[in-house]
């Protein structure tokens, strides 16, 4: 796994108080880890603030899984 | 219509001097000190750098982590005080009826923590307004009470009252009310606040309203005394379950006391200092001995405001002497803020568990570190000097004053 990665599900961990066994690519914030709206946002802006990007909403909508949000980040890279 | 009785049968409490009620109460009995250096921030270059911070406090033990990391540290205290009073009441959760429970609790600030994190991150950053979505929900006041209902499925009336020192006064007597006129049969209530924070101890500071006694912070909080000098936030909360009496008994409820009377008035004065001749105080006092249907002569103890301010002090005891006459020279006095601290818009709620805990053990908890009594104070009156005594309380009052001129004060009787 890459760093990008790894980083990703431990952000996904700690904000969203689950397991790193349920952070799996296919696994979704809201249907499958418990994230609600707001939830969503915050992950987004940890993302920005970890690997110094900037992520536009219309973007943001699409990224809903930890695969979408590994694949656009090692993307921005 | 006819009033409906109500009555507490339930009590939680998260304070510096303990973290549950048995704690709380044993501190309270044996005149313990909750104030000590401030652990919350850096304090060096404050000129206050003491509080009465909670002991051994970890937010884990009670709420889980994903939960907890939502709430301001004001609103995880209001959890874990109600959780205590809820578990306490002893409520059947599956016959209950939460449509007709009410969570209405008192916070005078609200989240200011979550305020001065998000703020000074955005100060820091280049003006791009990175501000975290639960910003908002953990920061209004109103989420103390909107989790606390969320956490139970309690589904009845739900706010929270702001009178600054006097807002869980407000909120009991507001609970008190939907109770007794019907509206509803049970409701949560009581107030927390979290203020050892860089805001609210450099504003209050800078108001020259705390304590500076930096080099003995265990007896900085003295009322009464002629060298005192401000009081000390303090943090944490207080809840009380309030509910009707017929349902009470026929559920076979453990009730501690009857809330029998709340009474409220504004000073129309200053919205920082207290009138000078103490007339909001007596009239909050005279509301409320007349909304309970009393005589004065019939309250044994008065657990007062007595923050330890050199203006406040005198001026409650003054109205208390106005209202009460020579039965004021009877009754057992004490500010239990001289051992928790000032628990701002927590203290009423604090305080008016100190009361009920007072009613249920006969017992005064003192009114700790008078060295030298202000002899500007009435010598007559008993103010509990020191060390708790033994006797009879069938019914106790307890006040709250606030910034902004709210006064307010609820009665409680042995039942």
């Amino acid at each position: 796994m890459s760093d990008i990665a790894e980083k990703v599900k431990s952000i996904i961990v700690e904000k969203l108080g689950v397991e790193a066994s349920e952070v799996t690519p296919e696994a979704s914030f809201t249907n499958d880890l418990g994230a609600d709206s707001l939830d969503t946002v915050e992950l987004i802006m940890e993302f920005e603030k970890e690997f110094s990007v900037s992520i536009p909403d219309d973007q943001a909508e699409n990224i809903q899984t930890v695969g979408q949000a590994i694949a656009y980040l090692e993307n921005a890279k | 219509m006819e009033l409906k009785r109500v009555v507490v049968t339930g009590l939680g409490a998260l304070t510096p001097i303990g973290n549950t009620v048995g704690d709380f109460w044993d501190g309270l009995s044996k005149g313990k000190n909750g104030c000590g250096p401030i652990t919350k921030f850096d304090a060096e270059k404050f000129r206050t750098r003491f509080a009465c911070e909670l002991k051994d406090f970890k937010v884990e033990d009670f709420i889980n982590p994903k939960e907890a990391r939502k709430m301001d540290p004001f609103t995880q205290y209001a959890v874990v005080a109600s959780d205590e009073a809820i578990a306490d009441a002893g409520f059947d959760m599956e016959t209950l009826n939460k449509n007709k429970v009410g969570v209405i609790w008192g916070s005078g600030i609200g989240g200011l923590k979550t305020f001065e994190d998000e703020m000074i991150y955005f100060g820091q950053g280049d003006g791009t307004p990175k501000i975290n979505p639960f910003f908002i929900p953990k920061m209004i006041a109103d989420s103390s009470s909107g989790q606390i209902s969320i956490r139970n499925g309690f589904r009845g009336p739900n706010y929270v009252t702001v009178s600054a020192c006097s807002s869980a006064n407000n909120a009991i007597i507001d609970a008190f009310n939907y109770i007794r006129t019907g509206r509803i049969h049970v409701c949560v209530t009581g107030g927390s606040e979290a203020p050892v924070t860089i805001a609210s101890v450099g504003g209050f500071t800078a108001m020259h309203a705390m304590s500076t006694r930096n080099d003995d912070p265990a007896t900085a909080c003295r009322p009464y005394d002629v060298d005192r000098d401000g009081f000390i936030v303090g943090e944490g909360a207080g809840a009380l379950i309030l509910e009707e009496y017929e349902h009470a008994k026929a559920r076979g409820a453990k009730i501690y006391a009857e809330l029998i009377g709340g009474g409220f008035s504004s000073d129309a004065h200053h919205i920082t200092a207290p009138h000078p001749e103490g007339y909001g105080a007596l009239l909050s006092m005279l509301d409320a001995l007349e909304d309970a249907g009393i005589k004065p002569e019939e309250v044994d103890y008065i657990n007062t405001h007595g923050t330890s301010t050199p203006i406040g002090d005198p001026q409650e005891i003054k109205a208390i002497v106005d209202c009460f006459g020579e039965h004021a020279y009877k009754m057992s006095i004490s500010s239990t803020k001289s051992m928790t601290g000032h628990l701002l818009g927590g203290a009423g709620a604090v305080e008016a568990v100190a009361s009920v805990l007072a009613i249920q053990h006969q017992f005064v908890p003192p009114t700790i570190n008078i060295f030298n009594r202000d002899p500007e104070i009435d010598q007559r009156i008993d103010l509990t000097e020191n060390i708790g005594k033994s006797r009879k309380i069938d019914i106790a009052l307890s006040n709250g004053f606030g910034f902004g001129g709210h006064n307010a004060t609820v009665i409680f009787r042995k039942l």
